[in-house]
Formats: structure tokens, C-alpha cells, sequence
């Protein structure tokens, strides 16, 4: 083996609600970080170039490509990924959605369409399915679950705008 | 025995996917090994040619770096082809090795592995090796080759080639005078997984575990016993997951052999992952040209077809799928020629990719049939009633059962059909142009040979096995279906194993044949299990069923209840409690009906119906809609069923108006080997799609299961195609149809 690792620096993560303190290199992208440093490997790597969305995370609660992101740019930020949104035994409104409305196949999309509709869902634009659609052009399913999958995130929508209609009431 | 309500036929949820949503579903890249390395291909940057030189001093020297192989340095491997041709989808030829010699043969070929401590410094050191070449000019247009197009000297295993010519269909075109012939391309497309092809091996003192991204494990395993000389006994391959495949992942693919190779070398666990760019160095669908010739009578009844085709292949292997022969199968008529022809590029092999074949030959064909019904001034679907076939019209048979005119039934109701109007560019709304149109799809229903078992395990639960693979299309959940139904078990107390050397042999999942193949396969070892549990409980002491025997039974809550006498019963816990291990196991094979073959033809079909939107000054297309009936036998689930013909026609969309791999003609490489560059539908892009069941009874295996996986993409294309040309009166019969070709 050559040299050692070049200057490597500190980041503090929180990741679904852990700190994490770790000596990462300046190349290194928060979705590498994420999947072989923390094994967090429910982000996935599918273009490694910002193209396909599979490696969508929360950031301070905001929907990011993790691939596009070094790890030192967010030092101190709040990731959340899939595995922080719920686990089999107490899934997520969104990932239990994703299930009854069979919005997925392969699965290899999934937590980034998960994770970027939660994301989507937050930012407060998408009311219709057009909008829906539009919105979530970022993260590419090639088994096409595409119409499952606005399904399943206007039923979430419905469910958390049904309380604010009633109170509109 | 059944159960009162079947999990069978029922919309039941994926049992895998609270692990998929959450995160824990584990594919090849991400299983964690000691001591693990990262290894890095290092991608040849000319088509054609030879190395003559390579430097890798700066890369010896990057940080990290611990080996570099070449075909300078790699192991030694064999020398001849054969143990390369290990692979159960093997095509003529001899199959590419990665390192094998000086040799490129197409752009972007592994020229040289470099493994590191880290994935960073791996990729960071690749782009250091400084590889020389001597270029060739190479050939990477299916349209510059086909002067020197040739039928295959050696057919491709399992594929069948274009039957004989019947009838005299050059004379009855000549003669005819309702005819059309014309010229028909599809650009070339990259399957385009969203999961990165990839292989983590585990290295135990010799012993090797190996995740491989692929669509059956037994494949890679035995194609690394008869490349590497490894003892069956010493490697195992362990793919539960599969990211999406399509049929990219049926055949060894070289992030296999080399992470095989660095690991055996350096003794150590490896892992390595091919970039996006990479995905595009090996398998994809071929650029075909092909001549469609109809001729008809005046009644619409087809007189002649001739189908040719012109398919792209590599330098060093003759890929071949069954692009014409649905042409002679699919419609009544009595002289049809059809021709199938290759012709070499300077590009890796192609490879199966989704209805490999019938995708391609069924978008000519019912292109073909659209003009044709608009020269008659026929109603497209009254076209095709009037040359229906009642058999299989390739060699006589009948059909094990062929519902096709319910699916043109019930898909024109669904879509209204009816409401379309006759002449091309006469239906508008506001600026948009709107077309109807419509396709019959066709895919064969085959099977494989499949082992499967099943067991009662010391927690209670029962547990079925088959070595095939669950690549998103539901395999886990039919087989838990399959098995709750036999033993009248909630669908919570099963669980069903794929994707593992160590379980009962099955082929690779692939045609469409697996939910048929592995389904028959897990029934049968349910029953042998119920056989079996029948006999330990005849055993035991003073077993109240001790002249009980399988017929007399049921199996529910548990136990083994005799049918006469609800209260004599023995438990599964007492079975369990006198066996070895806690555990009681069944095995079974499954093996297709040779007989019912020999009488029957078995396919399945579809419908297809497409609305598109053209905007009349900007092309702008849009598929509104889509309606595919589909006659595929009894339907196992009608979540996942679905889900497969959703994506097969989200696929035929991208085939209509999206997907295209564009190379440089000059220099041979790939100029959008990314997904920015070579669009695959998105979420925009898809807006209504129908999917009608119809109901159809097949008897060619227990199940009455013909398969789903292909049928949704075949026709989809034509079936736009068509609208567009309803829509705006051109016709685009070189897919897919872009704004420049439209305008």
C-alpha cells in the first residue's frame, strides 16, 4: 500500500436521531458515508451523479440526492434516511403507503421515493396528482410503479389534509 | 384440501415489502464483510483495437491503492472458451473475459482492476492508469453493417429460429394489389436497472460467499466452479434481492469475474460496483432493421407476410432472439416468409432485455397492420378480428387456450374505442391533436425445471424454498401464497427463500417462466410435505390417525385433523417435537407437461390500447392513456400481476417516445451512457394506465399460471405509435418518436 489516507476531517452527523462523529476525507460524498462508513444502506446508489434519485435522504428535513452531497458540507445538519422514517414493525404513514398501494417492485428506488415524497410533502406544492408528478420527476422507477406510487402518496396527502378541512369546517 | 378464502388470486401485499420500504432489504453491494477491499474498473476508451502499453506507476503510488491487474498480470485463467460457456444463457460464440488479452473489442471494456482500501480510492487510482492504444476504425450501426448480414451457423439455445416459409408469399404480394412493404427500426436501448450491477464477495479462508447482482444464483455459481476451478462445495452465491434486471443480469457478467478474480488473488473480501457508465458496457436490446411486406384481399383477410430482420450482434458472439417469428404465429394466413439475419458490431454482446424479441418484431407487425387497416379503411381491431388465429399458425397446434378476443373485447369497452373516429388527425381538443390507437401483444408461456421445498420448522412456521430469484416481480409473495393456501396457514406463519445456492435448484428467473416453474414447484413439496407429516403422524405412539391417510385429512390450525372425525387430531408440535432438529422437510421437482407440449402451443396475449396528446405546434406527444387486456391464465396475485404489466407498459412507453442509446459513430462509445442523457420514463411521463384481467383457463401446468413478466411491455409501442400516426396522420416507423421526427 501506498501513503495513507490524505487530510482527513471531522463532521458530526445527527442521523435519525444519533450523533455521529466521524474523520471523513473531503471527497466523500454523504451518500458513501451513509452506506459503507455507517451501513445505512437503505440510501441507494443508482447513478452516483444526481440523475436518478435513489439516494434521496432528508437534510435538515429538506429532500436532497445524498450522491451530490460531500459529507463535510454538512457537518452538524440532521440526516434522515429511510431507516429513520420506521422500521417493518411501525412503518411510516408514507412506507406503509408505499406497501397497500404496491408502489414498488424491485425496491431499489423505494427509500428515495419515500424519502423525497415525505420531502415533497413538506415543501406544501403538490396538491394534484399532475403536481404530484411533476414534483417527483427526480427520482426515476425503471420497474414503472409510477402510477402506484402517486397513489400512495395522495392517500398520505389526503390523510393529513383531512384534519385541516375539517377544521376549516 | 384449500383454504375458504385463497391467498391465491387475491391482491395480497408483497411479503418482502416492509423490508423494502424500510431500508433493510439488503442487494449484492451491501452486504458488509471483514477486512473488505474496493476494487475499480478501469474502462478501455476506444471500440476497437489493441493495448500496447499501460502505465500504472501513478496509481501503484495513490494513496490506498494495494493491486493493480491487467491482462498483463491477472491470473492465470483457461485458454479455451468452454469453460466460459458455463452460463445457462449462453449465445454462440466465445464470451467475453474481462483481461483476457491486448484485445478491445468495444468501448468502455475493463482494461484493468484497481483494488484499494477505499470505494474513493479505488475510483480515484482508475483514473490514473495510463492506458496506450492502437485504434481501429469500428462499426457500431446495425445500417452500416447489414451489407454483411448472415444467418447464425449455429442457433441459440432455447431460441427458436423462424420456421420454414408456408405458401408462396413473394408470389401473392407480387399479385396483390391491397399491399405494403416497408422499413421498420427501433433505436437500441440499455435495460437501465435502477440498481448498479455489482458483486461483494466474501473471502473465509478459501471459502467464498458471494453476492452477485444476477436473476438466478445458480448461474454465477457454476459458471465460477468452471472458470476458477472452484470446488461447487467451497462457493455459494447469496442474492435475496435484485435491484431490477430485465434480463441484464441473466448472464455472468464481468463485475463477476473480476471481484471473483481480486478476491482469490489477494485473499481477501472485495467488493466491486459498476458506475452507471459501466451499466452500459455490456448487454442491451439490439438495433434491428426490419421489412415488414402485407398483402390482403379486399375483405381484410391477409394474404402474405414477409418479415425480415437485420439484428445487431458483437464481434465475437451471435446473440440471437425471436424477432419474426410472431408473425407467422399471431394472425390466419397462408404464405408468410420470414428471415432472420445478424450482423457484427464493434460493441459488447447484446442480451435478453423484456419480451427479447417480440417487443421488437410485434412493433413492425402491428405497425404494419395499422397501415394496413388504414388502407383498407378497416377499423384497426376489426382488422385483426378477421385474421384472428385459432391455432398456432407456425405449426398447427391448438391453443392450451388463447382468450385474445375477450382481451380485444373488454380492452375496447374499458378504453371506448368505439368513440374513435376513422380519418387520422380528426379528433382535437383545444391545441392538442388526439389519437387512438391500438396492438396485439403475444409472449410465449413457457416453463423450467425448478426444485422447490418445503418445512416445518421448530417455531411453527412453514417454510418453502426455490432457487430462483424474486428481481421485483413477486416471487416471494406468490410462493408464501401458493404455500399458506396448501396448509390453510396464515400468510404471517410462511416464509418463503430465494435467491441461494444452498436451496433447491432452479434456472435463472427469466421469459416469464418463473411464477408457472417455481409455483408448481413449491406446491408439489407442500403436498410431499403433507405426505410426509402424514406418515410421522401414523408413526407416532398410538397415534389417534394411525389408518389415516392423506386423502382422509385436513390440514388447519396446526394440525392434521382426520375429515370424518373433527376430534382426532395430531399437532404439528408433536410431529415436530419427534423430529431431528426440530424440523420437518419435504422436497419436490417440478418438470414442464412433455406431453400436453407436444399437443399444445401455449402463449399469452394482450390488447393494447394508447391515447396520446400532440401538441399540433410543438410535437410535443403525451400518452394520456393506456388499456391492456391481458389473457394470461389464472392470475396468482392481482397486486403484483398488475404491478408487472404496469411496468411493461411503462417501459413500451419509454420504447415509443423516450429511450434511445446514441453512439459516435467515429469513435464508437456511447454518448449518453448516463440517465440524465438516455431518458427512461419518469414519474411526468405516465399518467393513466388500465390493466384488465381476462379470465382464461390454461391447463397446461396445476396452476393454470402462463407468466406476466414480459407480455405488459410487447405491442405498448405499437399501440402509441399508432395513436400518433391517428393523431397527427405521419407515420414514425423508426422508434422512438422524437420531437424532430414528428415536426
Amino acid at each position: 500500500m501506498a501513503q495513507a489516507q490524505a487530510a482527513a476531517t471531522s463532521v458530526t452527523l445527527t442521523v435519525n436521531g444519533e450523533s455521529k462523529t466521524l474523520d471523513v476525507a473531503p471527497w466523500e460524498t454523504l451518500l458513501d458515508v451513509l452506506r459503507e462508513r455507517l451501513h445505512l444502506t437503505g440510501a441507494k446508489k443508482g447513478c452516483d451523479q444526481g440523475q436518478c434519485g435513489a439516494c434521496t435522504v432528508l437534510v435538515d428535513g429538506r429532500r436532497v440526492n445524498s450522491c451530490l452531497q460531500l459529507a463535510v458540507m454538512r457537518d452538524g445538519c440532521e440526516i434522515t434516511t429511510i431507516e429513520g422514517l420506521g422500521e417493518p414493525a411501525s412503518l411510516h404513514a408514507m412506507q406503509a403507503a408505499f406497501v397497500k398501494h404496491d408502489a414498488f417492485q424491485c425496491g431499489y428506488c423505494t427509500p428515495g421515493q419515500i424519502c423525497s415524497a415525505v420531502g415533497m410533502i413538506r415543501e406544501g406544492h403538490a396538491e394534484t396528482a399532475e403536481e404530484i408528478r411533476e414534483l417527483m420527476s427526480g427520482n426515476l422507477c425503471r420497474c414503472g410503479a409510477y402510477t402506484n406510487i402517486v397513489e400512495a402518496i395522495e392517500e398520505v396527502l389526503a390523510e393529513r389534509n383531512a384534519p385541516k378541512l375539517e377544521a376549516a369546517e | 384440501m384449500s383454504n375458504v378464502h385463497p391467498y391465491v388470486g387475491r391482491a395480497q401485499p408483497r411479503v418482502d415489502g416492509p423490508l423494502k420500504v424500510s431500508g433493510l432489504a439488503r442487494y449484492s453491494a451491501e452486504f458488509a464483510a471483514e477486512d473488505m477491499v474496493y476494487a475499480a474498473a478501469v474502462p478501455a476508451t476506444i471500440a476497437k483495437g489493441r493495448i500496447v502499453r499501460i502505465d500504472a506507476s501513478a496509481a501503484e503510488a495513490a494513496p490506498g491503492v494495494i493491486e493493480i491487474l491487467t491482462h498483463q498480470n491477472r491470473p492465470d485463467m483457461p485458454e479455451e472458451d468452454k469453460p466460459y460457456k458455463a452460463d445457462m444463457v449462453a449465445v454462440p460464440g466465445g464470451p467475453f473475459r474481462p483481461l483476457r488479452d491486448e484485445r478491445v473489442v468495444f468501448s468502455g471494456q475493463p482494461v484493468a482492476l484497481v483494488i484499494a482500501d477505499t470505494h474513493e480510492n479505488a475510483r480515484d487510482a482508475a483514473t490514473l492508469v495510463k492506458v496506450e492504444y492502437e485504434s481501429e476504425t469500428p462499426t457500431v450501426d446495425v445500417g452500416d453493417a447489414r451489407d454483411g448480414a448472415y444467418e447464425p451457423p449455429e442457433k441459440r439455445n432455447g431460441i427458436p429460429p423462424p420456421p420454414p416459409p408456408r405458401g408462396d408469399a413473394a408470389a401473392t404480394f407480387k399479385g396483390s394489389s391491397i399491399r405494403l412493404e416497408e422499413e421498420y427500426r427501433v433505436a437500441a436501448e440499455h435495460h437501465n436497472p435502477m440498481e448498479l450491477q455489482a458483486t461483494t464477495v466474501e473471502w473465509d479462508d478459501g471459502r467464498l460467499v458471494v453476492h452477485n447482482k444476477t436473476q438466478g444464483v445458480n448461474n454465477p455459481k457454476n459458471y465460477l466452479c468452471s472458470v476458477f476451478g472452484l470446488d461447487p462445495a467451497s462457493v455459494e452465491v447469496v442474492s435475496p434481492f435484485v435491484g431490477g434486471a430485465f434480463g441484464m443480469s441473466l448472464r455472468p457478467l464481468y463485475d463477476l469475474t473480476l471481484a471473483v478474480m481480486a478476491s482469490l488473488k489477494l485473499e481477501r473480501s472485495v467488493r466491486l460496483v459498476l458506475t452507471r457508465a459501466q451499466m452500459y458496457t455490456m448487454g442491451w436490446r439490439p438495433d434491428t432493421l426490419q421489412t415488414v411486406a402485407l398483402s390482403a384481399g379486399e375483405d381484410g383477410r391477409l394474404t402474405s407476410i414477409r418479415h425480415e430482420v437485420v439484428q445487431a450482434t458483437s464481434q465475437y458472439e451471435d446473440y440471437q432472439e425471436p424477432t419474426v417469428n410472431w408473425s407467422g404465429l399471431v394472425y390466419d394466413c397462408p404464405n408468410v416468409t420470414l428471415g432472420h439475419k445478424l450482423a457484427k458490431l464493434d460493441t459488447p454482446t447484446p442480451s435478453d432485455m423484456r419480451a427479447p424479441g417480440a417487443t421488437l418484431g410485434l412493433f413492425a407487425l402491428e405497425t404494419a397492420m395499422d397501415e394496413l387497416a388504414s388502407k383498407l379503411k378497416l377499423d384497426p381491431l376489426e382488422l385483426r378480428l378477421r385474421n384472428y388465429a385459432e391455432n398456432d399458425q407456425n405449426d398447427g397446434k391448438p391453443f392450451s387456450s388463447k382468450e385474445l378476443k375477450a382481451a380485444y373485447e373488454q380492452g375496447a369497452e374499458r378504453f371506448g374505442w368505439s368513440k374513435r373516429s376513422a380519418e387520422p388527425r380528426s379528433m382535437k381538443d383545444g391545441r392538442e391533436l388526439v389519437g387512438y390507437g391500438m396492438a396485439t401483444g403475444c409472449w410465449e408461456a413457457m416453463m423450467q425445471p425448478h426444485g422447490a421445498s418445503a418445512a416445518l420448522t421448530a417455531d411453527g412456521r412453514l417454510e418453502v424454498a426455490c432457487g430462483t430469484a424474486d428481481i421485483g416481480t413477486g416471487t416471494y409473495t406468490i410462493l408464501s401464497q401458493i404455500a399458506a393456501d396448501a396448509f390453510s396457514m396464515p400468510i404471517e406463519e410462511v416464509t418463503a427463500l430465494v435467491g441461494d445456492t444452498r436451496l433447491p435448484m432452479a434456472p435463472v428467473e427469466g421469459g416469464s417462466w418463473a411464477a408457472a416453474s417455481a409455483g408448481n414447484a413449491v406446491r408439489l413439496a407442500c403436498a410431499a410435505l403433507k405426505e410426509e407429516l402424514v406418515k410421522r403422524a401414523r408413526g407416532l405412539d398410538d397415534s389417534p390417525l394411525a389408518n389415516a391417510s392423506a386423502d382422509h385429512v385436513v390440514f388447519r390450525n396446526g394440525r392434521i385433523t382426520l375429515v370424518s372425525d373433527e376430534d382426532v387430531s395430531v399437532s404439528y408440535a408433536d410431529l415436530l417435537g419427534a423430529a431431528e432438529g426440530g424440523r420437518i422437510e419435504a422436497m419436490a421437482k417440478f418438470a414442464p407437461d412433455k406431453d400436453f407440449k407436444e399437443k399444445f402451443s401455449s402463449f399469452v396475449h394482450s390488447a393494447v390500447f394508447a391515447e396520446v396528446r400532440v401538441d399540433e405546434e410543438l410535437g410535443v406527444v403525451w400518452v394520456e392513456r393506456i388499456v391492456s387486456a391481458v389473457a394470461a391464465g389464472n392470475i396468482l396475485n392481482r397486486a403484483t400481476a398488475r404491478s408487472q404489466i404496469l411496468g411493461g407498459v411503462v417501459m413500451g412507453i419509454g420504447m415509443a417516445l423516450h429511450e434511445e442509446t446514441v453512439w459516435d459513430r467515429r469513435l464508437g462509445r456511447i454518448v449518453n451512457a448516463n440517465l440524465g442523457e438516455y431518458h427512461v420514463p419518469a414519474h411526468a411521463d405516465v399518467k393513466n394506465i388500465d390493466v384488465i384481467f381476462v379470465e382464461e383457463k390454461d391447463e397446461a401446468n396445476p396452476l393454470g399460471v402462463k407468466g406476466l413478466g414480459e407480455i405488459g411491455i410487447v405491442g405498448a409501442a405499437a399501440a402509441i405509435g399508432n395513436a400518433v400516426f391517428h393523431a397527427t396522420g405521419r407515420r414514425i416507423r423508426h422508434l422512438p418518436i422524437t420531437i424532430d421526427k414528428l415536426l
